[in-house]
Parts: C-alpha cells; sequence; structure tokens
C-alpha cells in the first residue's frame, strides 16, 4: 500500500478472445449472488479493524444507525464520538484526532459529507494533509425514496477536485471490506462512497483492492465499459448481452476514481474504438470528467457518459430511479449500440 | 524530551519587554511583504507572548514531541503574530520572517501546517481552529496525555456557525485540556462587530454553551497569566478567556482603526511605529 503504481490489478487474459465471455464467466455460472449493502460491508469491516488497531477511532454526525459505525460504537464506545448534527465540526474533530496519531474514520451521508462540510475538508484534510478517512454511505440515486436533497450526485465532483484527496467507489461488499482495510494503512485524505442498498456480489471471493489500480473483467475490442459503484454489476450484464449480439465489449472496474488507473484507461482505449463510462453520479466532474480529461490528452477516442445528465433526482424506489435515468444494463446497451 | 520554551518566564517586565519585540518584528515583517494582517496581529500579541513565554510547553529543536502543549490559530490572518512568535522561541531564524508572502516561502499568507514546524494545522478559512483543538483534546484524552491545548479566535470569527458546533462538542465531551481564548478587539473587516454582526453577550453565550468563562484586559500580562492559570484548574468543562484588546495595539495610529485589518504599514509609518515601540 502506499505507492500508487499505476499499472493493472488482473491483466486480462486473453485480452482479445474472439466474442467470449472471457472474464464474466465466474459470474455467469454464479446463480446464487449475494446481495449486501456496501454500507452493511463498512459496519463490519470497521468492527474487525477495531478489534485489530486500537488506534482508530471513528465518528459520526447522527448517522450511525444508517452509516453503520453504531456497530463500531457498540463495541468501542470510548473510541467512538457523535458530534450531532454538525458535519463540519465532525471533519475539524477528525483532523484533530489524527494530528494525536489516530486514524479517524468519519461518517455521514455523502451529500452531507462532502457538501456541507467541503470548505473544512479542503483546508484541514487536503490543504493539511491530515491522515482522515471520509467514508461515506448513501451515495447516489439509490438513496431513493428520500428525493433528490439526500441524493448524492456530485460528491465524487467535489472530492476529486481537491488536491491530495484519494477517491473511491467501492463496487460491492467484497470490495468495500478490502478498501477499508486497504486505507488504513495508507497515509492521508481518503473519501470512499458507499450506497445505503443492497448489491450483488460481483468481484471474485480473493479478490485484493490495491489503491489506484483499476480491475479489470475484461478488455472489448469493440467496447469497453468502464464503471463504478453498482454501475460495474450494470455494465457486467450489459457486456454480455452486446457481446453475445457480438459486440466485443469488455468491463473495467474504476474503483479508485483518484488517481486514476491511466495504464489500464490507455489499454483500453487503445483496444476498443469506444469507451464507455457508467456511475451513479453526475456526468460532469465524476468518472465521466476524470476519463475524458485523461483520454482527451493522451489518447482522444469516443467516449460516451453514462450517469445523471445534470439534473437533480427525485423520490422513487430504487430500482425505478435507475430506470427512470437510464443506468440499467438496457441503458448501456442502448447507448453501445448508438455510439457503434 | 521536551522543556518550556523561554525558560517559563514568569516576570513581567521581561514578559512586556518580549511582546514589544515581537509587535516590531510583526510590523517590520509586514511592512517587507508590503500586505498582511496588522491590526489583529497587535491586538493578539499579549496573550500569544505569555502562552510561548510562560504557559506553554513545547520544544523547537522537537517539533513533533507527542507531549507538547497546542496551539491552534483559528484566526489565520495573524499569521505574522504566529512566525515571530515561533521565530522568537526557536523554531526558525528571525531572518526568515523576511521571505512573508514571497514566492517559496514557508511563510505563507496564511499558516501553512506542511513547509512550517511550529504550525500545527492550516488556517485561514474562519470558525475551523476550535473543532481541531477539540480533536486534539480528545487525542489526549485517549491517550491519558496530560498536554493543554489553546486555540485564538476572533471576535468576528465567533459569528461562524462551526465555532458553536465545537463549542457544544468542547463542552459535551468535558473537554478541560482545552482552553479557548477570544481576541475581542471589537473589530472586524467591514466595521465594528457590534454593527455588523452582533455576538454579544458574549460571556452569557459561551456561559450557556457550558464553559467556564473569564474576562481579562488582554493587554495586561499579569491578568493575562492568571487567568490561564486558573483555566488549568477547572475541571469537567472547557474555559474561555475573553481578552478585550484593542486593535492595532502598541501603534497609536493603527489603533481602533478599521482600516488597518488587512494592510501592511508603509515604510514611513513603519517608521514611526517603531519610535513609538523603541
Ligand atoms: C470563512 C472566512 N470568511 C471570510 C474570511 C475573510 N476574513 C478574514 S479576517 C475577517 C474578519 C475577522 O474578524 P476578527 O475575527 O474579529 O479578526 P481580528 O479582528 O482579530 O483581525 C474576515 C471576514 C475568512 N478568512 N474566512
Ligand atoms: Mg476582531
Amino acid at each position: 500500500m502506499g505507492e500508487r503504481t499505476q499499472s493493472t490489478n488482473n491483466p486480462p487474459s486473453p485480452p482479445f478472445s474472439k466474442g467470449g465471455m472471457g472474464g464474466f464467466e465466474h459470474r455467469a455460472q454464479n446463480t446464487e449472488v449475494k446481495m449486501i449493502a456496501t454500507r452493511d460491508a463498512y459496519g463490519e469491516a470497521l468492527l474487525e479493524l477495531g478489534k485489530k488497531r486500537d488506534n482508530i477511532v471513528v465518528l459520526d454526525a447522527d448517522l450511525s444507525g444508517s452509516t453503520k459505525t453504531a456497530k463500531f460504537a457498540k463495541a468501542f464506545p470510548h473510541r467512538f464520538f457523535n458530534l450531532g448534527v454538525s458535519e463540519q465540526d465532525m471533519v475539524g474533530t477528525a483532523a484533530g484526532l489524527s494530528l494525536t496519531g489516530k486514524v479517524p474514520f468519519a461518517s455521514t451521508f455523502a451529500v452531507f459529507e462532502t457538501g456541507r462540510a467541503w470548505d473544512q475538508i479542503r483546508l484541514v484534510i487536503c490543504y493539511s494533509n491530515t491522515n482522515v478517512k471520509l467514508v461515506a454511505t448513501h451515495g447516489g440515486i439509490t438513496v431513493g425514496e428520500d428525493g433528490a436533497s439526500h441524493q448524492a450526485l456530485e460528491d465524487i465532483a467535489l472530492m476529486r477536485v481537491l488536491p491530495n484527496m484519494t477517491v473511491i467507489v467501492p463496487a460491492d461488499a467484497i470490495e468495500t471490506t478490502s478498501v477499508i482495510n486497504a486505507i488504513a494503512d495508507y497515509s492521508g485524505p481518503v473519501y470512499v462512497r458507499l450506497g445505503r442498498v443492497k448489491v450483488p456480489c460481483i468481484m471474485p471471493p480473493d479478490y485484493k483492492f490495491k489503491l489506484g489500480r483499476a480491475y479489470v473483467f475484461r478488455i472489448g475490442k469493440d467496447a469497453n465499459i468502464i464503471a463504478v459503484g453498482i454501475m460495474v454489476d450494470a455494465a457486467l450484464k450489459a457486456a454480455k448481452s452486446l457481446s453475445s449480439q457480438g459486440i466485443d465489449t469488455g468491463v473495467i472496474n474504476m474503483s479508485t476514481i483518484k488517481p486514476l488507473d491511466e495504464d489500464t484507461l490507455l489499454l483500453a482505449a487503445k483496444s476498443s474504438k469506444l469507451i464507455i463510462t457508467a456511475e451513479e453520479h453526475s456526468v460532469i466532474g465524476g468518472l465521466g470528467g476524470a476519463v475524458c480529461e485523461f483520454l482527451s490528452e493522451n489518447y482522444p477516442v469516443p467516449v460516451k457518459r453514462i450517469g445523471i445528465r445534470d439534473v437533480f433526482g427525485c423520490s422513487g424506489n430504487p430500482d425505478a430511479l435507475l430506470k427512470l435515468y437510464g443506468l440499467t444494463p438496457e441503458g448501456i446497451v442502448k447507448t453501445v449500440e448508438e455510439a457503434l | 524530551m521536551g522543556f518550556a520554551a523561554g525558560g517559563k518566564i514568569t516576570d513581567i517586565e521581561t514578559l512586556k519587554n518580549i511582546a514589544r519585540e515581537i509587535r516590531v518584528l510583526i510590523l517590520k515583517m509586514l511592512t517587507e511583504a508590503g500586505s498582511g494582517h496588522t491590526g489583529g496581529s497587535l491586538s493578539a500579541v499579549d496573550v500569544v507572548a505569555a502562552l510561548f513565554f510562560a504557559k506553554m510547553k513545547f520544544n523547537p529543536k522537537d517539533p513533533e514531541w507527542r507531549e507538547r502543549d497546542r496551539f491552534i490559530l483559528s484566526k489565520g490572518h495573524v499569521a505574522p503574530l504566529l512566525y515571530a512568535v515561533l521565530a522568537k522561541t526557536g523554531f526558525f531564524s528571525v531572518e526568515l520572517l523576511s521571505t512573508l508572502r514571497k514566492i517559496h516561502s514557508p511563510l505563507q499568507g496564511h499558516p501553512y501546517c506542511r513547509t512550517l514546524p511550529g504550525v500545527e494545522i492550516s488556517t485561514g478559512s474562519l470558525g475551523q481552529g476550535l473543532s481541531v483543538a477539540n480533536g486534539i483534546a480528545l487525542g489526549f484524552r485517549l491517550d491519558k496525555i496530560s498536554s493543554r491545548v489553546y486555540c485564538l479566535m476572533g471576535d468576528g470569527e465567533i459569528q461562524e456557525g462551526q465555532i458553536w458546533e465545537a463549542a457544544m462538542t468542547a463542552a459535551h465531551y468535558g473537554l478541560d485540556n482545552i482552553c479557548g481564548i477570544v481576541d475581542n478587539n471589537g473589530l472586524q473587516i467591514d466595521g465594528p462587530v457590534e454593527e455588523v454582526m452582533r455576538i454579544a453577550p458574549l460571556h452569557d453565550k459561551w456561559a450557556a454553551f457550558g464553559w467556564h468563562v473569564m474576562e481579562v484586559d488582554g493587554h495586561n500580562m499579569e491578568q493575562i497569566l492568571s487567568a490561564l492559570n486558573e483555566a488549568e484548574n477547572i475541571k469537567g468543562k472547557p474555559t474561555v478567556i475573553i481578552a478585550h484588546t484593542i486593535k492595532g495595539k502598541g501603534v497609536s495610529f493603527f489603533e481602533g482603526k478599521v482600516e488597518y485589518h488587512g494592510i501592511a504599514p508603509t515604510p514611513a509609518e513603519l517608521e514611526r511605529a517603531l519610535k513609538e515601540l523603541e
């Protein structure tokens, strides 16, 4: 950990197997896909981390039941600090704790963590380069019924623009557990975005997250989908359907959005005619923004961004919302077909 | 290992003289830089001199010493005051002060903690220091370290809501290792605090938030020292010292002048000011 090498986690093998299912197979055969919310995985991982290391401290702003930090709070009450409904104070307090050698994990909903406390994150975490882990839950549109005020669709952009910040969006519970352990060993500011709803476990059971390294399910030669979070699952489904139509489509889980795994991105761009980005976030400033910034300067290829197109969300159940905004396998398939 | 810088000076006349020398350093540094915050640097000199030369334990040769007392300059715009004190206590050379605000200098316009020993956290966006101070105080408590945390705030600064969030936190967690100081100079950028946005009744506000409150003449060394000593003996709650001060203190033509909040002395003004101080 720590060294931000830019090479691929799993070199695709074989990268250009014609029309084959490549890296999707382990999943296709697994009919009993486990459904776990990433925030639940966080609660468990934090508890385990707390048992192993007594310099782990946790802060929350009156949402510990929802962010799942309550598990840690129950086990280690003296290392848990509820700041009440005061996100700015929580961020500052976390920075202060880090100055005494503690490793603070500060959690609340993504909207409040990144929006309400942005200037605090900027000054006392990023500019001061303090060792604070901001782990936010309820990222994205799948917050659902609570509606637009609670749906963080711009948090990745807000965090990505800050120097010194590392930005991670795990795809499932398996990756979340690995990410939480990895960032505890990494010194510096980190933002991790988690979700509210149960999502399928799609990463291999033995998967180990490496900071700054994408996970390549497969490189396609017609199109490659770069996805994060719940959109990795949608991308896998879309790629399967596209590949069966003869459109060779790859999928990459770009869980570290910053620093971007440029080598893997370049490999994907050089291998295919089209890059698709897919995220449960605004198409402005998030994964799509990061990919376009890099490719336009280094290897310009056609890119289509799938995400929320510069609007606020609304209430509804998560599946209905994903459908409404086209964040579905079908939505991805349509985008690829139209673009090619 | 740490030690009390300045050998824990208790002699009032010596401390007053140190404060005078710090004012001189601040004025010279600001004039050389050509910009910066004069008024609020001068108003807080006596309090900060008392902290660094009489009260706090730290070691300039080992700035990361775990058990040092911490000073958080929440009103970060008065960086010149912090820099002058850090130079005078030996964290770096006095010569470095002439690089204030210049390209490549570790003496940034507002304190930046990554390049300058003695700066605990970067500040400059007002209202954030007390939260950081609380975090340090909580960390000390977890580690069973008896060191103290001091946090200097401006009277305009405390209009920030985050200050009151942090005020609640310190009281809620009974952080008696925290001592807040409000530099109550009555002025902010756009005019008198009373006119821009009333913060009165200040004493009652802090008391209502669960703090032990003291008020001192912020230019009276005896009063400052005795308040700092008393603060150490208050258990179970945080203490705040409201220091009644004069913005621009020490230079007659800067005193009480709102327009000298954010401008540096001209060379001619510096000359006149030094005559008054020397
Ligand atoms: C969040 C934030 N808003 C605005 C400013 C600009 N600003 C710098 S100093 C200042 C006035 C501060 O007044 P006070 O706290 O009374 O400072 P002092 O009189 O001690 O100089 C303002 C508004 C800032 N630095 N940070
Ligand atoms: Mg003032």
